[in-house]
């Protein structure tokens, strides 16, 4: 395999985009990224979108989008794993580059989610469950994240509190990042008393419907050092499954894809979860962040909650969770979700966050975590400046 | 929802029935073509028992477009007595009152409604065994 390295990013502002369509919302951070990379051609393109189809009526977009990114003739393909299929498009362009079949390779993710009502985007995200046997009989996302919330608080007497701390210090990271759809602080009062959505979780314990796109260019260390860029190198990827029901499980108050995932990423790295400085995280609702810490071993079982409560996630703490904000505060564009938590790791390790979100000692090493439906895949990336 | 898409799922949804491994006896629900335990390719055929407890739940106060009538409602989570778990509905109950470990029972009912015909979905809910 050759080494691989991140060149170049690009990124628009997330939120309720109305003025721009899904080719649009692509093409934007698509131009920046390549931009950014300084390279004069792209070889190929993965993108990541969940369901152009439902949110959109637009297949095959492989093409389409090459097309408007004025590339058509390029292999360009769709990717789709839910909502890692920003992470799964990032893994696909990284094995194309590794392998020698392509030198420079753009991977991008894209969902313009807003084309439909609530019911409809609600609809199309519970495509990702288990369609003849939890949303025939009335699951919502939210509600299957409700479920893992309440048997996590009866095995391990997670709290109320824990779930507000997460989405409290998410905001806070969040209102430092311009791209971000809710830039804005939050209390422990405004969560605690939101709407109720999926009972224990409220409006402020969910991410949002978001219209976004984000895009990167891989290509080789050897490229990236006549580019002069700086060399962020991806060092570790994995990739897992599990049963997409959640009743399928043996015990979902742990995530089984993200732990093979990360173990995997970690063997290929020569890692462990003590070499990691700082991580973007799946936090699709609070209790996801607190089981994904969990699973990836930053802390014991169930004590992930306690940990988010002492402040030890925030941009002080020992181990920063989503300095980005995460999917609760910056948006949770599903397709491009994986590839936006790839460019916090750049920025990060670059030393070029935003606003003073920026971690004070610039890392060294991070690590993405994107997972899709209610854990059924997931993809773990880790990046290390060399 | 197409009739043929509903009917292949009578089986479930109608009776509980679900396939034991013949090698290593784990049951599946719904029925797979290879055992995930084991690997073996044959099944035979086992009725679920219809009582278990719950092992998770929550109350859906923002429903998809076929549930909104019914909001709020519980789902849950249930281990049958025999290990299988399964999700479904908590019907019959004050939902502010469901707890975790609750003895429930297994009973047919009406899930949904669907497209513009209106056409009926059985299956099964959870109520509360004492019901």
């Amino acid at each position: 395999m050759r080494d691989v390295a991140v060149v170049g990013v690009g990124l628009h502002k997330w939120g309720e985009l109305w003025d721009k369509s899904l080719r649009d919302v692509f093409v934007e951070p698509a131009l920046a990224a390549i931009d950014n990379a300084g390279v004069d051609h792209i070889d190929s393109m993965v993108v990541g979108c969940m369901s152009g189809g439902l949110f959109a009526g637009q297949e095959h977009l492989g093409s389409l989008l090459a097309d408007y990114l004025g590339q058509a003739g390029i292999p360009a393909s769709r990717v789709e794993s839910a909502c890692a299929s920003g992470g799964l498009a990032f893994r696909t362009a990284f094995m194309e580059v590794a392998s020698g079949m392509s030198d420079i390779v753009l991977a991008g993710g894209v969902e313009k989610m807003t084309d439909v009502s609530g019911d409809g985007a609600t609809y199309a995200l519970a495509t990702a469950a288990d369609q003849e046997y939890e949303v025939f009989n009335g699951a919502t996302f939210p509600g299957l994240y409700a479920l893992m919330a309440v048997a996590h608080m009866h095995k391990y007497g997670t709290t109320r509190d824990m779930l507000t701390a997460v989405a409290v210090k998410n905001h806070n990271n969040g209102s430092m990042n311009p791209y971000a759809q809710y830039p804005f602080k939050t209390t422990k009062q405004e969560v605690e008393e939101s709407v109720m959505v999926a009972s224990p979780l409220r409006i402020m314990d969910c991410s949002p419907i978001t219209d976004g796109g984000a895009a990167v260019i891989l290509t080789t260390v050897d490229i990236a050092k006549k580019l002069k860029k700086p060399i962020i190198k991806v060092i570790g990827s994995g990739h897992a499954t599990d049963s997409i029901a959640l009743h399928s499980r043996e015990d979902m108050t742990t995530l089984r894809a993200t732990t093979l995932a990360a173990e995997r990423a970690f063997k290929m790295a020569g890692k462990t979860i003590k070499d990691i400085e700082f991580a973007e995280v799946h936090d699709c609702f609070t209790i996801a962040e607190i089981v994904v810490t969990e699973s990836l071993g930053i802390f014991p079982a169930g004590k992930g909650g306690e940990a988010a409560l002492r402040g030890e996630t925030g941009l002080d703490g020992k181990f920063p969770i989503n300095t980005s904000g995460g999917l609760k505060s910056k948006g949770h564009p599903v397709g491009a979700t994986g590839i936006g938590q790839i460019i916090e790791l750049v920025k990060q390790l670059s030393g070029v966050a935003e606003n003073g979100r920026q971690l004070k000692k610039t890392p060294k090493i991070g690590l993405a975590q994107n997972m899709g439906g209610s854990g059924g895949s997931t993809l773990v990336h880790i990046l290390e400046v060399i | 929802m197409f009739p043929a898409r509903a009917h292949r799922e009578y089986p479930h949804r109608y009776r509980l029935e679900a396939g034991q491994c013949k090698k290593c006896g784990k049951v599946v629900f719904p029925r797979r073509l290879i055992c995930p335990v084991c690997g073996h390719r044959e099944f035979g055929k086992v009725i679920l028992p219809d009582t278990g407890k719950l092992v998770s739940y929550s109350v859906i106060r923002v429903a998809p477009s076929q549930f909104t009538d019914e909001a709020p409602y519980a789902i849950g989570i249930a281990e049958l007595t025999n290990g299988v778990k399964l999700m479904a509905q908590v019907a019959d109950c004050d939902v502010d009152n469901i707890k975790v470990g609750m003895d429930i029972r297994i009973e047919f009912r009406r899930i949904q409604t669907d497209g513009h015909h209106g056409v009926l979905s059985y299956g099964y809910k959870f109520v509360p065994k004492w019901y």
